[in-house]
């Protein structure tokens, strides 16, 4: 499969990557609500590891089913971010660390 | 091509229909989809207790962050010279092959040389894996094991790829789409993939 191909062109990935890169340090300056900075994160992550995994790692050009493969742990990951959600849900007051002892520096 | 070898790559051909050329990168596959379970298990945990604490420091402003876009740069650029090095593998050009995976053997210490700059700047600054000065005892443990698993695989990465550089030098290797493509591309895969899990923790770890 990954023989039979023309090679991408490399260094325009690696222009995306860069790109995106720096629009992500942008983004967590630019002064908008949080919930909109983590989704805008969140998306130029999963762009960029798109771009790894379909052309570095060549699985545009393999069998379909090796990229649902490679899909599992984002599937898996999604489910368990689902089981996690009950226990966000038990926090009623989010706790701060109750010994505030600044521990580096009594052990520095 | 001989006789046998032939028959082996027909064998494997049988075995293996979702990677025809070779069984290695399936096998490569299914470990990096273990693996990637393994941080995206770390992630999320991550993800639950920051989000149950009321005083998680904001990263970006403890952690410095130039200095790690520059190492996701540095990452990054390491991913093409593979790519590079095994496009000079593919084509039977050993002196291309070398020096592009010379250059990511170069990428990899490089990042790690950093990570341990950023380290051990971060402990001098009273960041310990049981507290920091900012806030969340957590925030300090939760940074070390992920950015350091992430480093342990680059560790290996870099064991990994000078052994495919050894590989790729000795003349009597041969080169072109074959046997040695495949193994170095394998090898690839790897590289490509603590790549990939590096742009997660960034994202994840420095910049949210």
């Amino acid at each position: 499969m990954a023989e039979g191909h023309a090679s991408p062109n490399y260094w325009m990935i690696w222009l995306y990557l860069f790109i995106l890169t720096v629009t992500e340090i942008a983004v967590i300056f630019t002064p908008i609500a949080r919930l909109l900075v983590v989704i805008a994160l969140v998306s130029l992550a999963l762009a960029k590891a798109t771009l790894v995994a379909a052309y570095f790692m060549h699985l545009r050009f393999e069998v379909r089913t090796l990229s649902l493969i490679a899909l599992t742990p984002l599937f898996l990951g999604a489910v368990l971010i689902f089981i996690l959600i009950p226990d966000h849900s038990a926090v009623l007051h989010k706790t701060a660390d109750s010994v505030k002892v600044a521990p580096a520096a009594s052990h520095r | 091509m001989s006789q046998v070898e032939t028959i082996r790559l027909d064998m494997e051909r049988a075995e293996s229909p979702l990677t025809p050329e070779s069984s290695g990168k399936l096998g490569m596959w299914i470990f990096l989809v273990g693996d990637a379970m393994g941080f995206g298990t770390l992630l999320c945990g991550y993800g639950a207790m920051r989000y149950g604490s009321a005083d998680w420091p904001t990263p970006y402003q403890h952690l410095g962050i130039n200095l790690t876009a520059f190492m996701t740069f540095l990452l990054i650029c390491s991913s093409v010279t593979m790519v590079k090095g095994l496009e000079g593998v593919k084509n039977g050009r050993r002196r291309t092959a070398q020096i592009y995976l010379l250059l990511t053997i170069i990428g990899g210490a490089g990042f790690l040389g950093l990570q341990a700059y950023e380290w051990t700047k971060l402990i001098g600054e009273g960041l310990k894996i049981f507290g920091n000065p900012w806030g969340a005892s957590l925030f300090g443990t939760t940074f070390f094991i992920i950015t350091g698993f992430h480093g342990m695989h680059v560790t290996a990465g870099v064991i990994y790829l000078s052994v495919m550089l050894a590989l790729v030098s000795k003349p009597t290797t041969a080169l072109g789409p074959g046997w040695t493509y495949n193994v170095v591309e394998i090898s690839g895969l790897y590289w490509h993939f603590v790549d990939l899990v590096w742009i997660m923790v960034f994202t994840f770890i420095y910049l949210l």
